[in-house]
């Protein structure tokens, strides 16, 4: 593949979503733990929408036309701090993206650092504070770092969020919900970087 | 788990549904976006309009609150989850009567940056809009280190006096002026004796054992500051007031509304065994209890427990909680 198009955009975003129904309860309980245990749940009616408006889009939508339906939709529909941070992490690469036909590797990695910086804009949050930020921070690295190939920067990204959504396990979380446990909440993962570690895996996996 | 419903994702439309059916002279309901709940003769004119909002599960807050002399639209989420800004723009524009309008968000993540969102929104349609954080929970240290303290039932008391100040027709800096000395002057502390459970996830939000008490639990079933064991209820409402004290320090003759709330699944008789409590400890101090209120009115569904809500009042605060209301859940003077 030389790069990547709206038809690759709609198939990962339906992997997502079909990703996320799956994991759904593993999300919400990840949540329980150290939030208020409605993550999968949230994200799952976000994308659950997403796909219900994926058919009105024109057939031959651009990569950047895709993502902004898709965080539009989210930020209309999931609620919670995952829907204004996911809505802006996609609306900020959907500017990016522009109106290209096709995402090279050096676009793709356009798209992932606009994302990251938005939720940090957004949240607030720095690495280290437990947050989704600790898997998109690693991510967006290693895609900028992974070289010009399109399936290279997938891969990279979503290896990269995995094991930075793995590494919050210890941490105290100094924002969100999670934050009010102080000492407690280490010894679980961040179900925020775990979805964010979904959505690159799936994006990696479409071909 | 049992739980009289119909459909676990159903809980929130169908309990919408039914305050709507119960209130229809008090409100009228939006169902697209969901929802907003508009009071009756929204937008009053001239008045500033309150808007306020937040995850399901708290009832009676927030909808519980629209009427005269409070809210003039509240905005229900799903289960313990912020509403979107799509709903909450559209209560900003269904309650401004060209003098701007008021958003009381109590601070969680979520509820912040979704009503940061409706309103920038609202802006941009020409709508002044102000905001006023409610963080009145002293179990959650204030620093850098947390998302700061969370909005509980002190919530409450921000809408009622607020709500007060806009209907005597203050101006949108005043009433979001008095709203913020009311969230300075008010602290909050809860504790819980058994979990809740949110239908959907279908399991309690954590585990407590039989002769366990969370100290400092949050309003989300979101687990407290410590966990001990169960002690007598005097005992307990010592743990709870005493750090509100220390945080707000109260000199002898300062005045005072308690509000004993309880969290869902502690019956009223239980309240005013904390109540009792709690103002032997003010008169033990010289604090004068001003105003009391006792009841369920800030809820975190089924759960058991109560939290104790210490309010310092000047003259005017106090003729703003005493103003006429007249809400679903809360009425007087009317």
């Amino acid at each position: 593949m030389s790069g990547l198009d709206g038809a690759w955009t709609r198939r990962w975003i339906e992997a997502i979503a079909a990703e996320v129904a799956a994991r759904k309860s593993e999300l919400t309980s990840l949540d329980r733990a150290i939030g208020d245990g409605d993550h999968g749940e949230n994200l799952d009616r976000g994308f659950q929408a997403v796909l219900g408006k994926l058919d009105a889009l024109e057939a031959d939508a651009a990569p950047g036309a895709v993502l902004k339906l898709v965080a539009t939709t989210l930020i209309s529909t999931v609620g919670g701090a995952a829907g204004p941070l996911y809505g802006t992490a996609f609306l900020k690469g959907a500017m990016a993206a522009g109106d290209r036909a096709e995402l090279d590797a050096r676009a793709l990695v356009e798209v992932l650092t606009a994302a990251r910086d938005g939720i940090v804009a957004r949240g607030k949050a720095e690495p280290g504070d437990k947050t989704m930020v600790d898997a998109w921070s690693p991510a967006v690295d290693a895609a900028a770092a992974a070289g010009d190939d399109v399936r290279g920067v997938l891969e990279a990204a979503a290896s990269a969020a995995e094991e930075g959504a793995a590494a919050t396990e210890p941490l105290v979380a100094h924002k969100g919900r999670a934050s009010y446990l102080g000492e407690r909440a280490a010894g679980h993962r961040d179900p925020g970087a775990e979805s964010t570690a979904l959505i690159l895996r799936a994006a990696a996996a479409t071909s | 788990m049992k739980k009289l419903i119909n459909d676990p994702a159903k809980t929130v439309d169908e309990g919408v549904a039914g305050f709507a059916a119960a209130h229809s002279d008090l409100v009228r309901v939006i169902v697209d976006p969901p929802f907003v709940i508009a009071r009756a003769d929204a937008p009053v004119p001239g008045k500033v309009g309150l808007v306020s909002g937040g995850g399901s599960g708290h009832e009676p807050l927030h909808a519980g609150f629209v009427g005269y002399g409070m809210l003039d639209a509240a905005v229900p989420g799903a289960m313990f989850t912020s509403p979107t800004p799509d709903p909450i723009l559209e209560a900003t524009k269904q309650v401004d009567a060209g003098a701007g309008v008021l958003h009381i968000v109590k601070n969680y993540t979520g509820d912040v940056l979704n009503f940061e969102t409706a309103a920038d929104l609202a802006l941009a349609e020409g709508i002044e809009v102000q905001s006023v954080i409610v963080d009145d929970d002293v179990a959650v240290k204030d620093s850098l280190y947390t998302a700061g303290r969370r909005g509980v039932a002190g919530t409450l008391l921000v809408e009622k006096i607020a709500g007060a100040a806009a209907e005597r027709g203050d101006s949108l800096d005043r009433v979001a002026e008095i709203a913020r000395r009311v969230n300075s002057q008010v602290r909050s502390m809860g504790l819980a004796l058994a979990p809740c459970t949110v239908p959907h996830a279908g399991e309690p939000s954590f585990e407590l054992a039989e002769d366990e008490v969370e100290i400092g639990i949050g309003i989300h079933g979101e687990p407290g500051r410590e966990r001990i064991a169960l002690e007598p209820a005097d005992r307990l409402v010592d743990r709870l007031i005493e750090p509100i004290l220390e945080d707000m320090p109260l000199a002898k003759d300062d005045r005072v509304v308690l509000l004993v709330n309880g969290m869902g699944g502690t019956p009223q008789s239980e309240l005013y065994i904390v109540f009792r409590r709690a103002a032997e400890v003010l008169a033990e101090r010289g604090i004068t209890l001003a105003r009391s209120l006792v009841g369920s009115f800030v809820t975190s569904l089924e759960m058991q427990g109560a939290s104790i809500t210490l309010l310092k009042v000047d003259d005017e605060l106090l003729d703003l909680y005493d103003a006429p209301v007249q809400t679903a859940a809360l009425r007087w003077g009317r």
